[in-house]
């Protein structure tokens, strides 16, 4: 029911929205839960696992009740706080957990099923038959008990991250946070003020207090409106600081969008991560309940959330209000409704020394003990010495006492202790290094205790990081003693509710004891209590307190369970922003990628490369045509393939070539300057790292060239060899993959298709094999290597990367007009097989250069990177699984890479198993699968028959052990 | 006869505007990495002065100004940027051409640390890091440098291969910080 005349809403700004199909009016301001209570709505959602009636009970991000579903389609959004949606024109909200609807929950019958629902309840029943778990018992338990779903599709909102630095960040910005920040901020430092809420304020923006001779609220606004005109200040509402991580760094959930009807290209969200030299943490409290039978009907609410909704939303959560609790907050409570005109049935005060009132009647030394209503509360039985009795109420405002937030203050494993007076846990000084507490967060409940602690807090901070803040006046404000009678639960039948979110209840605390559960972390993971989204804000003190009765110790030896991050749940989506999709890893594009993807050339990712996998001409209907074509062209004409994705690296200085002696395992040193050498790379426990040519342009200069995969890993462990095993070389080096867009152009007409296109003659003599140097391309600068990787005469030609897409669009007429043209990295793969040239499919880590048939590369007149550690016993011999090549002989001519070896006649089981195939090809030249692949002793088996089986793709094929070079052995083609 | 055609890394892809701030490719020059040879660093730099008036940047520093300036790239590299290494520099350090490995970008106006602030994890605050800083980092998922280059100007430089990355990556930011600004 909505009151006039109160509240922070703007009445001159009404508000429509829908809840499950419904349309219900609002005003600016309001939240789902202000609003649909003023439209007298009660009944929001159904419980977790019993399916029981619930409403809103809190009025902040502490709701464990009121999780409704935002939004259709793809981007719904689950679990939302009704206490924290802003409402918006067109915004639509649906209930959870219920079918079909909320009014007729068929699944409610788990509530009349309750005895068998209790704790450890799955753990008992669902032992056996043990194949039924995943597949019948899961999905059922899945469906009947949970919270809201995902779309299931994929989420097109878009999401934010965002870095933050600050000298000081103020966590909350209640009276504490407030002052903590003005006295900051007035001292000149920069300030970080971050909110949970839409508003400033915290408690003073739900109570009728003054501060400083002003309503509480508009204490507030001016505070507010001051540290915003200061530019060393950033105010940042909507967003809740989620956890506390090492260095001072602060996680941060801004929920930027969510209350916006057209967000008009803003984030949905953003996810902060602050990094403070100081933070002062000023969360406040939260109010717990009171555990008692049926203590969670609709109308049953904290009673600060009902203090809340008189004062800031002007609306009354019920016409006949009843209060129960512990403390003096229960007397404020019923003055509020008094005051705003609404009826107080009776007011319940465990304390038998606690006021009476002319106003209401005020029951001393009592207790609720039961409540009565099917989907709203109707009446509160309660419990006093003089016996029972009812009254009939249709709104019951709970006070069991504030558990100071000390959520983040535990994130890195510190413990709280608890506060006798104040019956709650409270931090200790450097739990989080760098962070201090004040206010209600560190048990400190009256305004102007608050108000003094973030002031004298702030001056602190400043004063560690050398800055004099001066002492602010503090604003004159209620300072009433807080007293407070321990209340967890009321005795009784029946269910009491201790974890509204997971439906825990005293009993089953009890039970987890009485089962020896009686660790609190196992009490908690035996009745799911406090965990979820919830994370125990309303119910892990009291919790810890039923299980410390239960098992005779005192609540601090019970202690508490951990409190992690995040505080409140964190979308996965605003953690990982901007890598949906094609934004997890950048994108790198040669220069010649327009003209492929033109040609039609499907493009595949090689790292974070992308290449062309073939270049499909007209008429051409598999990727097996258009690579036979291709492999053809090269072999008798011309071929133009794109290489500039292989890493080059410039090696220079005095010490250039005995450094390359010392990481290669053959001689650079000797290296004539315009010449280029194969060279193996091994890593430092002596298997092969990588391999590929290097170039000498100069007495100190080299350039290296790596394979595609391992550029960045040949550089790191280039500096690492530099930095650490001979920093006394005088040496430099540095990418120029970047620079270069290089083409290898490879063919017999290879020479023919060059010769007119750079200013030097091309004959053999003067640019035999293994040839290099610098050119004129056309009139620009470049480098020419006569290096090949299909075994024919093969040139690779490199230019200024600005030039790259120009030049390979004239290399591809010039090479279609000798016969030839692009080809892909499916034709460079059969080229290179039919050579026997290895790839990181071969060279995958485990390998040696013994395995590879390379050990005469390790040069013996000089030491190496590996070179000891791969003479090591084992290394080496007929033992090892040693590179061969294979041919179908059998009926099945098909090979696939992956597959395991066999002796013929022998079992395909892994005790059996002989080696693997690594490489696998059509090849167009000897109109024949091949393989590469691994045998043990295989160098001694050529001419052997062996099986390939590959069990997954299930191909059985004979073939015969060859050597691994096909095509050309001799390398006649490739000298011309 | 057919001719060579050059292109930026950004061909295409700039310039773009979000609110008050602007991307734009900075117009292809000279780059030249400078590494120092064994002991050689002090000399180098007075060479640098000689040829050029600028020294050798200490790390996470950038001498000269727009159109000549020496931007600290990493451990013992920095870049010369702009004009033609002097041939007095190669007595002292490996020289480089590296004037077709990067996008080089300028990111100006009043929003242009809120949009870094999306992508970056330094601090680039202005009382932090001030005109003449500059520093090897992430931006999103990519190695880049950044360089204060004015009040409210930074160069960025990202590699060649991933400039439609980069343009993207900035863009995302831009306009998120303008449509937070339109409020």
């Amino acid at each position: 029911m909505r009151l006039s005349g109160k509240g922070l809403i703007d009445r001159t700004k009404p508000v429509s929205f829908r809840f499950d199909g419904n349309v219900f009016q609002g005003f600016e301001g309001d939240t789902v839960a202000s609003a649909l209570m003023a439209n007298e709505v009660k009944l929001v959602a159904r419980s977790f696992k019993y399916h029981r009636p619930r409403g809103v009970m809190g009025a902040g991000s502490e709701e464990a009740n009121a999780l409704l579903t935002v939004g259709r389609g793809a981007a719904q959004d689950p679990n939302v706080r009704a206490t924290m949606q802003e409402i918006f024109d067109g915004l639509e909200t649906r209930s959870q957990n219920r079918w079909p609807s909320l009014h007729w929950d068929m699944l409610s019958v788990n509530d009349l099923a309750a005895p068998f629902l209790g704790a450890g309840f799955y753990y008992k029943t669902f032992m056996w038959p043990k194949a039924f778990w995943e597949k019948i018992y899961e999905p059922i338990i899945r469906r009947s008990a949970g919270l809201g779903a995902l779309s299931g599709a994929h989420n097109p909102d878009r999401y934010e991250k965002a870095f933050a630095f600050c000298d000081l960040l103020v966590i909350g910005a209640g009276p504490a946070g407030l002052m903590a920040a003005l006295t900051a901020a007035r001292a000149g430092a920069d300030v970080i003020l971050a909110e949970e809420d839409r508003l400033m304020g915290g408690r003073l923006n739900g109570e009728t207090e003054e501060v400083g001779g002003m309503a509480g609220a508009d204490w507030a606004a001016g505070v507010v409106a001051e540290l915003e005109a200061m530019p060393n200040v950033r105010l940042m509402t909507r967003t809740t600081v989620t956890g506390a991580y090492d260095q001072g760094t602060y996680g941060a959930l801004e929920r930027v969008a969510h209350h916006l009807g057209d967000r008009g290209g803003r984030p949905l969200e953003c996810f902060w991560r602050i990094v403070a030299k100081r933070a002062i943490l000023c969360a406040g409290a939260i109010e717990r309940p009171v555990a008692f039978q049926n203590n969670d009907r609709p109308g049953i609410m904290t009673a600060s959330a009902v203090r809340t909704y008189l004062n800031r939303y002007g609306v009354a959560p019920g016409r006949r209000v009843t209060v129960f609790g512990n403390n003096d907050g229960v007397h404020q409570t019923a003055r509020d409704l008094i005051a705003a005109g609404v009826h107080v049935a009776a007011v319940i005060d465990n304390r038998r020394d606690a006021t009476d009132s002319n106003d209401y009647p005020v029951y001393r030394g009592a207790e609720v003990c039961n409540s009565s209503g099917r989907k709203g509360l109707e009446s509160v039985t309660f419990r006093s010495l003089s016996g029972e009795d009812k009254v009939e109420t249709d709104c019951l405002a709970v006070s069991g006492g504030w558990n100071p937030s000390v959520h983040l203050t535990c994130h890195m494993n510190g413990r709280p202790v608890w506060n006798e007076a104040i019956q709650s846990f409270v931090p200790v000084d450097g739990m989080i290094p760098g962070m201090t507490t004040a206010g209600a967060c560190q048990g400190t409940f009256s305004t102007h205790g608050a108000l003094s602690e973030g002031a004298a807090q702030a001056i602190v901070a400043l004063d560690t990081l050398g800055i004099s803040a001066k002492v602010t006046d503090i604003p004159k404000a209620e300072d009433a003693p807080y007293e407070v009678a321990p209340l967890w639960a009321v005795g009784g039948k029946g269910r009491a509710w201790l974890d509204f979110q997971n439906d825990v209840t005293v009993k089953d605390v009890k039970q987890a004891a009485s089962e020896n559960f009686a660790s609190v972390e196992h009490m908690k993971r035996y009745t799911t209590q406090g965990m979820s989204p919830d994370q125990g804000k309303n119910s892990n003190v009291a919790a810890l307190a039923v299980l410390a009765d239960a098992t005779g110790r005192g609540i601090p030896e019970t202690g508490t369970t951990t409190f992690r991050p995040p505080y409140v749940p964190v979308s996965i989506a605003s953690l990982g922003a901007g890598a949906q999709g094609a934004g997890f890893a950048p994108q790198r594009f040669t220069t010649s990628h327009n003209v492929s993807v033109d040609r039609g050339a499907p493009m595949i990712e090689a790292g974070l490369w992308y290449r062309p996998s073939f270049f499909p001409a007209r008429g051409e209907k598999t990727w097996r045509q258009s690579c036979d074509r291709e492999v053809n062209m090269v072999r008798n004409a011309v071929g133009v393939c794109d290489v500039s994705t292989l890493g080059k690296i410039d090696i220079q200085g005095p010490d250039a070539g005995a450094f390359l002696d010392f990481v290669y395992t053959n001689m650079f040193s000797t290296l004539k300057v315009g010449r280029t050498r194969y060279g193996l790379m091994l890593r430092e426990d002596g298997t092969v790292m990588d391999d590929g040519t290097t170039a000498r342009l100069g007495e100190q200069r080299y350039v290296m060239t790596t394979t595609t995969a391992a550029a960045g890993p040949v550089l790191r462990h280039l500096e690492f060899v530099h930095q650490c095993l001979c920093p006394q070389m005088d040496v430099q080096m540095i990418s120029v993959t970047e620079q270069w867009a290089q083409f290898a152009v490879a063919g017999p007409k290879a020479r023919d298709l060059l010769n007119d296109l750079v200013d030097d003659d091309l004959a053999d003599e003067n640019w035999p094999f293994m040839a290099c140097g610098p050119i004129k391309v056309l009139g620009v600068g470049g480098r020419l290597f006569r290096i090949s990787f299909s075994g024919e005469r093969a040139y690779e030609i490199a230019v200024p990367a600005r030039f790259g897409e120009s030049l390979f669009g004239e290399l591809n007429r010039r090479a279609e007009a000798l016969g030839g043209g692009l080809y892909g990295m499916e034709a460079l793969n059969v080229l290179r097989i039919e050579k026997g040239f290895i790839t990181h499919a071969e060279i995958h880590g485990r390998v040696t250069a013994f395995d590879i048939g390379m050990e005469r590369m390790v040069s013996a007149k000089k030491d190496c990177v590996g070179k000891t550690m791969s003479e090591r016993p084992g290394l080496s011999g007929a033992d090892r699984e040693q590179l061969v090549g294979l041919k179908p002989v059998g009926p099945v001519k098909q090979l696939t890479a992956g597959a395991h070896l066999f002796e013929v006649g022998a079992a395909a089981v892994r005790e059996n198993e002989q080696g693997y195939t690594t490489s696998v090809g059509y090849s167009p030249t000897m109109e024949s699968y091949l393989g590469l692949a691994f045998l043990r002793n295989g160098r001694g088996r050529h001419g052997e028959e062996v099986v390939m089986v590959d069990h997954l793709r299930d191909v059985t094929a004979r073939c015969v052990v060859c050597d691994p070079v096909f095509f050309d052995p001799e390398g006649g083609r490739v000298r011309g | 006869m057919a001719e060579m055609n050059a292109k930026s890394p950004c061909d295409g892809l700039l310039p773009i505007a979000a609110g008050d701030v602007h991307l734009s490719e900075i117009p292809m020059t000279l780059m030249t990495s400078i590494s120092p040879f064994k002991g050689q660093t002090a000399a180098l730099s007075e060479a640098l002065k000689a040829a050029h008036g600028m020294a050798l940047p200490a790390p996470n520093r950038a001498t000269g100004r727009d159109g000549a300036r020496v931007v600290w790239i990493g451990r013992e590299q920095v870049m010369l940027i702009g004009p033609e290494p002097a041939a007095s520099l190669e007595a002292h350090g490996a020289l480089t051409d590296q004037s077709d490995a990067w996008a080089v970008v300028r990111l100006y106006g009043e929003g242009a640390e809120d949009v870094l602030a999306r992508l970056v994890p330094v601090d680039l605050r202005a009382a932090v890091f001030k005109r003449g800083h500059t520093v090897r980092t992430m931006l999103q998922h990519m190695s880049v440098s950044i360089t204060r280059v004015g009040d409210s100007a930074f160069q960025i430089m990202a590699f060649r291969s991933m400039a439609k990355t980069l343009v993207h990556e900035v863009e995302t930011a831009m306009k998120g910080v303008a449509a937070r600004d339109a409020s």
